[in-house]
């Protein structure tokens, strides 16, 4: 029996009918889950729904050995004990809940919110001690990076503990996309996260497809497929050389820098974009590639390919820059699996986990892709890791450019039927972006929640800096590369 | 005449030159990235930019923040007059060698003690990394200069760094250079130790205690930094480089000095930034690079 009784299992992609999903009594509800988990399963996404007599819990769980989603509602009343103890992967989702909806959840440990309030009201975690000494960065930095504060308990150089406050970029994104689609709402999900444009629209997209019940294109599909491998390229190498850049190592600072703009013109030359917004519109992709851009871009990704070796050698072969790289801000395998992280920070500790093999969905279900592995979860595990990663994208797409599918890039996408459920997984260069939307009896969003990857990374971060270096934040920070607009949300 | 010359040469070399150490510095690492990189001359225009711009303090800073960025520069400049250029220092006595490591060590006493003033938890981590690194790279120095006054003879900065090549103690000269050379990237906070150009707060030292500073105050500092790499560039050029009288040891003692820049350059081009526990590692190397080079040269 491959489905977890209990639960409703549909394939990643896929609309069912919401009344088909099983609604259980709050005590139920933590029980199965807490089963479900403990068979291997590993939360996607927890969150607060509207359900009869109240305020419920939705939880999607993912099947990776066997490709499924589980999904299950809770009914409105009774007890809500939380799942944290038992499962820390629900830490920041249980938070989330206590801060957006009615629910009050026992036996949390702190209920701190984690976007929608004012940050800093709730005050911070804080060691005392004679020598222990505090250093608060942020939410404004010397760089031109995001907002976030960070807050280490230090003594002397080493850091017993980080608290990473977020929110300061909430933009109330859900709600924006609650009650649609509407004409506005394709340029939302791209600005969930403004460097995942194409993954967060793709999710978006496919989940608008299986609401409405159609197929995409299969042209399109691929283009799709082919923009957010080059996402995850420009983006995997602009990470490199921001890494290279933190530990002032300026080559290969400098040509990973100059390679990630080959990809973004690619992007650029498909879209009309260089982060590829405006591509992936639902039924299919908006802009076609003719045949003799299909064969430049083929060019252009060969000789990528060779400049990537050449100053992946000159990163990973100095010796200074290694000394920098092993050994800092390590995540074990198994705080990585308590934390349930997605994307490169799992693989580099080991964790098998990639949606585009595991859940494979559009153009990955015609063409397969190599998952890759590290197993020390440090900093140069996460570095190799992603350069492993942009060669296995850069085979893919030209397989993908060899034998691109003929027909439309686009078909129409009719409205969303009423009364489904839909999920939909897209492995985005961060990770597992997870998208689920509920229509009401109109045929209209009743529910869209999203998780980026980041929501179950940013607690990574924190683990990995326990007693480093606190001058290594800046490195470890970087080679989790996370988005704070994708967790404010 | 010759001497008034040679003492307005001095005078000239050690106020004008040192900003444009750093252009050359900048130069060679954008030659490195492939890029145009800034021009030569453009650490002055920074700093006139920056004499140009008022002050902000901060209500929670005392006169001690005030007096930082002047005693140390201040404290660099009159060591400046003891350290030999191109023929002579402008001023030289018996001991002096003493008074210039203690000069060095009063500017670094003033930024610290200006950076703690500040009270910002940014400005102690970087006074108490500085003040670590100090105290390691300070005792290199203190051996070099003990083994080169057994083998002159001499107890001032001229008669030590003569320029007269030792050959004969070619081993302990060569050692000699090493630890002042790592001493020199220590103090100038330069990579592999430090990293001038980044922008981290919780990854720099120098940098970091500088932070609250601005204007004229962020000048002086950032000029005072420019005389201490030139002053401590000319020291291992006189050790190296032969000395000749005249325009000919000025010629000598300036391509020297930017050829200096460029390895400085070259060393931040192609190497990453030491892990901070790291770094006491390297200046123990330094230390035992001056303690050979003591050995070698005192028999």
């Amino acid at each position: 029996m491959s489905r977890v009784p209990g639960f409703r299992a549909l394939c990643n992609g896929e609309a069912v009918e919401a009344a088909s999903i099983p609604c259980v009594p709050a005590a139920e509800f933590r029980e199965r889950v807490l089963r479900a988990a403990g068979a291997g399963r590993r939360l996607s996404a927890l969150f607060a729904r509207a359900a009869a007599g109240g305020q419920g819990l939705c939880a999607i769980m993912a099947d990776d050995a066997r490709g499924f989603l589980h999904v299950l509602f809770s009914e409105g009343t009774g007890d809500f004990r939380s799942l944290t103890p038992e499962l820390p992967e629900a830490h920041l989702f249980e938070r989330e809940i206590a801060e957006s909806s009615r629910i009050s959840i026992e036996g949390h440990p702190w209920l701190k919110p984690v976007r929608r309030s004012l940050p800093d009201s709730a005050g911070f975690f804080r060691e005392n001690g004679a020598e222990v000494h505090e250093v608060a960065v942020g939410p404004v930095h010397a760089g031109i990076i995001e907002p976030g504060h960070f807050r280490f308990q230090c003594h002397g150089e080493t850091v017993h503990h980080l608290e990473i406050q977020l929110g300061y970029q909430h933009r109330g994104v859900e709600a924006l996309l609650a009650g649609g689609p509407d004409r506005r709402a394709i340029f939302v999900a791209e600005s969930i996260s403004g460097d995942t444009a194409v993954g967060h629209a793709l999710a978006y997209c496919s989940n608008l497809e299986a609401l409405a019940g159609v197929c995409p294109a299969p042209r399109g599909e691929a283009l799709r497929a082919a923009a957010l491998e080059l996402e995850r390229l420009s983006n995997h190498i602009g990470d490199l050389g921001a890494m290279a850049g933190d530990v002032g190592y300026l080559p290969a600072a400098a040509y990973f820098g100059r390679l990630r703009g080959e990809f973004l013109n690619m992007l650029m030359a498909l879209s009309g974009n260089r982060y590829g917004r405006g591509l992936v519109r639902p039924g299919g992709a908006a802009f076609d590639l003719t045949e003799s851009m299909a064969k430049d871009f083929s060019a252009r990704l060969a000789a990528a390919r060779a400049d990537m070796s050449a100053v992946g050698e000159l990163l990973f072969e100095s010796a200074s820059v290694l000394g920098r790289f092993e050994e800092t801000g390590t995540v074990s395998r198994q705080s990585a699996e308590d934390l349930g992280l997605v994307g490169p920070p799992a693989r580099a500790s080991g964790l098998d986990r990639d949606v585009r093999r595991d859940h494979p969905l559009g153009h990955y279900r015609v063409q397969r892709i190599t998952a890759t592995n590290e197993t020390a979860g440090d900093v140069l595990a996460r570095a190799s890791l992603r350069r492993t990663e942009a060669n296995r994208s850069l085979d893919f797409l030209r397989e993908l450019l060899a034998g691109l599918p003929r027909g439309a890039a686009r078909e129409t996408c009719p409205a969303p039927r009423a009364g489904l459920f839909a999920v939909v997984l897209v492995e985005g260069w961060r990770g597992e972006i997870c998208h689920a939307a509920e229509t009401d009896r109109g045929g209209k969003f009743r529910d869209y929640r999203i998780v980026d990857p980041s929501f179950h990374n940013w607690p990574a971060v924190a683990a990995a800096m326990r007693g480093g270096e606190i001058s290594d934040f800046p490195l470890c920070n970087k080679s989790f590369n996370l988005s704070y607009a994708g967790h404010d949300l | 005449m010759t001497a008034l010359a040679g003492l307005l040469a001095h005078g000239a070399a050690l106020l004008l030159l040192p900003p444009l150490l750093l252009g050359i510095i900048g130069k060679t690492k954008a030659a490195f990235g492939g890029r145009t990189g800034p021009p030569f001359l453009q650490p002055y225009h920074d700093l006139l930019k920056l004499l140009g711009k008022g002050a902000v303090y901060s209500r929670t800073t005392t006169w001690m923040f005030r007096l930082g960025p002047v005693l140390s520069l201040a404290a660099i400049l009159v060591a400046g007059c003891v350290v030999p250029l191109a023929g002579g220092s402008a001023l030289s006595f018996t001991g002096d060698a003493i008074l210039f490591a203690y000069l060095l060590g009063l500017s670094r006493f003033a930024t610290i003690t200006a950076a703690l003033d500040a009270g910002s938890s940014f400005e102690g981590m970087g006074a108490s990394r500085e003040a670590a690194f100090a105290s390691l790279a300070e005792p290199a120095l203190i051996l070099v200069l003990a083994g080169l006054s057994g083998s002159s003879g001499d107890l001032s900065m001229t008669g030590m760094f003569g320029g007269a090549a030792r050959w004969e103690t070619a081993s302990g000269l060569v050692m000699a250079a090493v630890g002042l050379f790592l001493v020199l990237l220590t103090e100038n906070s330069r990579i592999p130790v430090d990293d001038p150009a980044t922008h981290l707060e919780l990854t720099m030292i120098h940098e970091v205690m500088v932070l609250d500073h601005g204007g004229p105050d962020l000048a002086f500092i950032q000029y005072g930094a420019s005389v201490k790499l030139l002053l401590w560039s000319s020291l291992l050029v006189r050790l190296l480089l032969p000395d000749a009288p005249g325009a000919a040891g000025w010629a000598v003692w300036a391509l020297g000095v930017v050829a200096l820049a460029a390895v400085v350059g070259a060393v931040e081009s192609t190497m990453a930034r030491l892990k901070m526990p790291r770094v006491p590692q390297l200046l123990f190397v330094a230390i035992c690079a001056a303690a050979f080079a003591m050995m070698f040269m005192v028999k």
